[in-house]
Order: C-alpha cells, then sequence, then structure tokens
C-alpha cells in the first residue's frame, strides 16, 4: 500500500517549534523529492517522542536505528 | 450533505494538558468521553513547557498558599480575579500530588520529596525574598506532565479522535452549546459531536505574531470558534512575550536559566536587572525582565553589531550543573544561535509565548458572558480551560509555573464541573438543531469554489507582521490605531483564501486555511482591545502611559481595573469588573498596590 504523502507531510507538525522550524526547511527543501521508502522511513521516524527526534537532529543523542539515518541527515542539514 | 453524527455526554476539543486533564476527570466518573485533537496527543504543545509547576509544598524553602495567591495577584497587575486565584492557589498541592500518584516522575530531593526550584515572581513572605516552588521533571516538565495524563486516560478508556480538526461551535436558538463539527483529515469529511458538555482545551494562538515561541499548532482554534458563536473574548490585548527567545529565531529560553543562575548582561557586560529590580533581579516578573531588556536595547545597550539583542549569561555556572540541571538549553542554543553556552553567552531578545486572556470562565470552568444583565452568566453546556480560557488568574501577567499549574486546576475543575452539572439535572442531550452543520459546510464550500482569491500564506504573513508592529511587546498609540485598521483589512483578505489543492483526504492547504479562520479572529481581538485599553498593565505597556505619582506603572486603576471583552460580531468591546473578593469569607482581598520586585 502507498504512504500518503499528505498524511505524512501532516504529521511533520510536531509539538516543539524547533522541530517546526526544523521541518519547514525540510519540507520546503526535500520533501517533494523522497521516494517511497524514504516516505516510508521518515514515517517510521516520525513516530518518535518529540524531545527524542529533536536530540537525534540537534546531535545530542546519535541515531541508532540506521533507517532513520538519512532522514536524520537530511533534517540537521541547516 | 448528509452528516454523520456521533453522540458522547461529553467532548473535549484539544488534548494538552488541560484537555486530557479534564477527560481524567470524566472517563474516571464513567462518562462517555471523546477528545478531538489536530496532533496525537502527547505531540500537543504542552510538551514545550520546560520550567515546572507551581505548589506551595514548601518542601525547599518555607511557603503557603497565602503567599502563592500574593505573588499570583500581584503578578497579575491586580487583574486576575482573586476568587479563581485563591482557588488554584489552594488546590495547587492537591493536582501537583495526584500527578505525582499518576505516575509523574518529578525530579526529587536527596530525602525522597519533590524537589522545588525558583522562578520569576514566586516569593516568600509577601514579596520578600526568592521561594523555591517549582516542581519539575528535569527541563521536560510538560512532557512528563502530558505522558503521565495520557496514559491515565487510555487506561480510563477515553476515546480519542486523533487528526481530527473541531470546525465550529453548535448552539441552539437559547445559545446552549450542543456540541462541534469537525472535520476528519483522513477523509476530509464533517461530522457532528453532539454532546451533553463542549470542554475547550485548544491551547494558545501565539502564532498571531512574527516572532513566537509557539509551535505552529497553536493557532487558537477554540478561540477562533468561540468567537464566531458569538462568545467573546476576554482581555486579549494581554500577551506575555517571555524575555528570553533565542534572537532570530524565536525558540524559547526557559526562565529556569535565571533560576539555576542565569544573568543578563548588556554590550559592556553590565548586570542590568540590578538597577531595574533590585531585590528579585533577573528573577523578576517576565514583563519586567522583558521590558528592561528592551530599554537596554532601545538606549544603544544592545550587543551584536545592530546592538538589538541582549546576552543570557551560564558560563559561571559548572559544565555539570548545566549538563544535569539544563540538558535542553545547551543543545538549543547550539542548533539556533550557533552559541555553546558552557563557553558563550547566549543572544537573546523578548518573544511571544502566551496568551492570558481567552474564552471567559468563572474558576469552575464554566464558560460564562453577558446575558440578562449578568455579566458572568454560565453558557449552558461549554466549559473552557488551560491557555485558550480566560478565568482569570493570570489577568495581564502570569507567572512562570502558573500555566501548568491553571491547566491542572481548571482542566480538573472543568471536569468536576460537568459531572456535578449533569448530576443535577443542569445539563441534557438537547435536540441539534436543522441546521446544526451548515455554518461548516458553508466555509467549506467557500473555500472549495473560491477562485481568483487569496494566498493563505500571504495573508498569514500579513497578519503576523502586522500584529508584530502595531501590537508588540512595547505599544504606540499611534501604530496601535494604524494596527486595528490595517487587522480589519488583512481580516476582508483572510475571507477570500483560496487553495489551489482541492482534494478531499489529507488536504493540509484546506487545514491551514481553516486555522487561519481562527488566527485572524484572535488577532483582531488582541489589537482592538489593545488599542482601547489607555493604560499601561502587567504585559499591555503603552509609551503613553508611562510611570507617574498619579499613575504608577502607567496604570490607571480608576478607569482601567476592568475586564475587556472583545465581540466578534460588530467589532465591539464592552467590559467587566475585576473580582477583587477572594473566594472564601476569611481570606483578606490583596490590595491594590504599585507592582514593584
Amino acid at each position: 500500500m502507498s504512504i500518503n504523502r499528505g498524511r505524512v507531510r501532516w504529521q511533520c507538525r510536531r509539538a516543539l517549534l524547533e522541530l517546526d522550524l526544523v521541518f519547514a526547511r525540510f519540507l520546503e527543501r526535500d520533501f517533494d523529492r523522497l521516494t517511497d521508502g524514504q516516505l516510508a522511513d521518515l514515517e517510521d521516524l516520525l513516530r518518535c517522542e518529540d524531545h527524542d527526534l529533536w536530540a537525534m537532529v540537534n546531535g545530542s543523542n546519535p541515531c541508532e536505528v540506521d533507517r532513520w539515518k538519512e532522514m536524520i541527515g537530511l533534517l540537521s542539514q541547516r | 450533505m448528509t452528516v454523520a453524527k456521533r453522540t458522547f455526554d461529553a467532548v473535549i476539543v484539544g488534548a494538552g494538558g488541560a484537555g486530557l486533564r479534564a477527560a481524567l476527570q470524566l472517563s474516571e466518573s464513567g462518562l462517555k468521553t471523546a477528545v478531538l485533537t489536530k496532533v496525537f496527543p502527547t505531540r500537543s504543545h504542552t510538551v514545550a513547557a520546560q520550567g515546572g509547576v507551581a505548589a506551595s509544598l514548601g518542601n525547599s524553602t518555607e511557603d503557603n498558599w497565602h503567599w502563592h495567591m500574593y505573588d499570583t495577584v500581584k503578578g497579575s497587575d491586580w487583574l486576575g480575579d482573586q476568587d479563581a486565584i485563591e482557588f488554584m492557589c489552594r488546590k495547587a498541592n492537591e493536582v501537583v500530588v495526584e500527578l505525582e500518584h499518576y505516575g509523574m516522575p518529578f525530579d526529587r530531593t536527596d530525602n525522597g520529596k519533590i524537589y522545588q526550584r525558583p522562578f520569576g515572581g514566586h516569593s516568600q513572605n509577601y514579596g520578600q525574598s526568592p521561594v523555591s516552588r517549582s516542581c519539575a521533571a528535569a527541563d521536560r516538565t510538560g512532557h512528563a506532565m502530558l505522558h503521565a495524563l495520557y496514559q491515565r486516560n487510555v487506561r480510563a478508556n477515553t476515546q480519542f479522535f486523533v487528526e481530527w480538526m473541531a470546525l465550529d461551535l453548535i448552539r441552539n436558538a437559547d445559545g446552549d452549546v450542543l456540541g462541534v463539527t469537525a472535520l476528519e483529515m483522513e477523509t476530509g469529511e464533517v461530522s457532528i459531536f453532539h454532546a451533553k458538555a463542549t470542554i475547550f482545551a485548544t491551547g494558545g494562538a501565539g502564532r498571531i505574531f512574527h516572532s513566537s515561541t509557539n509551535a505552529f499548532i497553536n493557532t487558537g482554534d477554540g478561540l477562533g470558534m468561540a468567537a464566531r458563536a458569538g462568545v467573546p473574548l476576554e482581555d486579549m490585548e494581554f500577551w506575555q512575550f517571555h524575555p528570553t527567545g533565542v534572537f532570530g529565531a524565536g525558540v524559547l529560553i526557559t526562565e529556569g536559566v535565571r533560576g539555576e543562575g542565569g544573568i543578563l548582561r548588556n554590550a559592556s557586560g553590565e548586570r542590568f536587572m540590578e538597577r531595574y529590580a533590585p531585590n528579585l533581579k533577573d528573577l523578576a516578573s517576565r514583563d519586567v525582565v522583558s521590558r528592561s531588556m528592551v530599554t537596554e536595547i532601545n538606549e544603544g545597550r544592545g550587543c551584536g553589531p545592530d546592538k538589538d539583542h541582549v546576552l543570557l549569561d551560564i558560563t559561571h555556572l559548572s559544565p555539570e550543573t548545566i549538563m544535569k540541571r539544563l540538558p535542553g538549553i545547551r543543545e538549543i542554543s547550539i542548533q539556533f544561535a550557533g552559541v555553546d553556552p558552557i563557553k558563550a553567552p547566549i543572544p537573546v531578545v523578548p518573544t511571544a509565548h502566551y496568551q492570558m486572556g481567552g474564552i471567559p470562565t468563572n474558576y469552575k470552568g464554566q464558560v460564562v458572558a453577558p446575558k440578562g444583565g449578568n455579566v458572568n452568566a454560565p453558557v449552558t453546556g461549554f466549559y473552557a480551560a488551560g491557555e485558550c480560557a480566560c478565568a482569570s488568574v493570570h489577568g495581564a501577567n502570569r507567572l512562570g509555573t502558573n500555566s501548568l499549574l491553571d491547566l491542572l486546576v481548571f482542566g480538573k475543575s472543568a471536569g468536576e464541573s460537568v459531572v456535578e452539572d449533569l448530576n443535577s439535572g443542569n445539563l441534557s442531550l438537547k435536540p441539534l438543531p436543522a441546521d446544526a452543520a451548515d455554518v461548516s459546510l458553508a466555509r467549506l464550500a467557500r473555500l472549495e469554489g473560491q477562485t481568483n482569491g487569496e494566498s493563505v500564506f500571504d495573508v498569514g504573513l500579513d497578519m503576523r507582521r502586522t500584529m508584530q508592529k502595531h501590537a508588540g511587546v512595547f505599544r504606540f498609540d499611534n501604530l496601535l490605531k494604524e494596527g486595528v485598521s490595517q487587522i480589519l483589512s488583512v481580516a476582508e483578505r483572510a475571507k477570500r483564501t483560496e487553495i489551489k489543492d482541492k482534494s478531499k483526504v489529507w488536504n493540509t492547504a484546506r487545514t491551514e486555511a481553516l486555522e487561519l479562520d481562527n488566527l485572524i479572529e484572535v488577532a483582531k481581538a488582541t489589537m482592538v482591545s489593545a488599542e482601547a485599553r489607555k493604560e499601561s498593565r502587567g504585559a499591555h505597556v503603552r509609551d503613553d502611559a508611562p510611570d507617574s505619582p498619579e499613575f504608577p506603572n502607567g496604570r490607571n486603576d480608576n478607569e482601567w481595573l476592568k475586564h475587556t471583552l472583545w465581540f466578534s460580531e460588530g467589532n465591539r468591546l464592552e467590559y467587566k469588573p475585576v473580582t477583587m473578593r477572594p473566594l472564601s469569607q476569611d481570606v483578606e482581598p490583596i490590595a491594590l498596590a504599585k507592582r514593584t520586585y
């Protein structure tokens, strides 16, 4: 079953302004180019708690899940 | 068009701290309870609350609720209702201990009690010295609170409707509230949630400002729905600008940093708060700190090449203390300011943070509005709690850590009131009018059919810029007057927004257009209420109402010791008295005085 891009885009709305700012940049720059496989990885990553996700994006807590690393890399690009 | 209908004892809109606390009260009472939320509950903005929750437990320093009440009334610049403030401060210990029993992992002292730290504006013995009153879970208090409440709700069988956006309040000819209409994002279908009681807990609307600490979901949905349905919004001119937002990004640096010893410095390195607040210094109330920072900048003592910010210095704290007590702050500073606060101070400016006003309620969480000569007549079936509500405990200015307390106390109180009103026969499932969903369907049809319309992004940006320039942390009469005409013009454009994507399923463009409808109501309420109030009080600081012997701090109690009520229809204002009598006969009112720290 294919992943609905609109749903994933909405789930990039987060509880923390920090992540909203990071995702706004990502949605503008990277989102439309994601393959279905990358989209599935992103959807999985978006299930994380916001503080944990933020910790991975800012590097204070290294990402230990291989399939998330590419997305964390894109989100971390300033 | 047929609209599906669901029926509940109670429907709650919003799943942040207030919504979850209210839901818990209802579900544990055996009521069939629905919670509608745009995002998964644990991604509500309560997650972002770092500092703590105020309660006079007295675990670290001697404390009692009378001192807390005094601090809150004083912090509110005497605009807070003293009955609601007494109620909140007396209930604080109970709701904190309750939360502890729900599994909230509070920080502990060495002897196992809840650790408490000092926070701005909170004092011992009626303003004499700082007190340790804030109960925290590291700097993730809101996150931990939300998880504890969510898990408890799951246990209590609260029914969650996740990724549903409430659209409009449903009222009958008598003005009674019968529920809401809501849009399921996954299908684009509209449903009616018919209920005996409706509780709004939709949080704040900080996104009306260009520089804000609020997450993108904070679009004032409850306020917009209430205003469109004829319910006034109270005291919307009062917005707290947090003193320490990361310069250039708006991201919040918690006041807890100053609680742990952080110092504000100007370009020459001076600890300037010693001049403005000799006793509490950097721990003075938020608006006092914001005003002091902007004065430093306005008078040329700001930092950086453009002298447009000041510095928050924690370099004198040990790296171990920073890592242990303030781990998140270091990460924020590195990402958004490019500065490691262990090595260098953080550039900061005031940024819009918290809305003191909202949907008017009494201390029971019942929504109240003028009716038949009673300015505080309860609106049958309608309740509100948390940042979207105005009880009013924060008055013209909120103290840090009183917001998490507010949502616990008044979330619970709103839930208890619903249970009481049901048991006493005051609430029932009233028949839906035939046109219950018509307003919502017309809004969606307008959006669907709009051609040659305005871009949602452009109108939103113009709204945010207008609010920032004309109703920011310092206010000027001419800017406010211009701001009223400009925001009304932006509001006209918001009636003609157009979306290119007409798809039904997961249409985020449609969601954002609907959110703008809510934001614009809040923006109008804020600008019009701010222009009309010709004094300075708390967070509402006007250039033309300065400190004088006749009007200390620019506050004019003879004319302006009253609550503003803004009505969307006709864009008009009314006023109502502030409740100066505490709830209990044996509690003395906190007498009017100049607010100094």
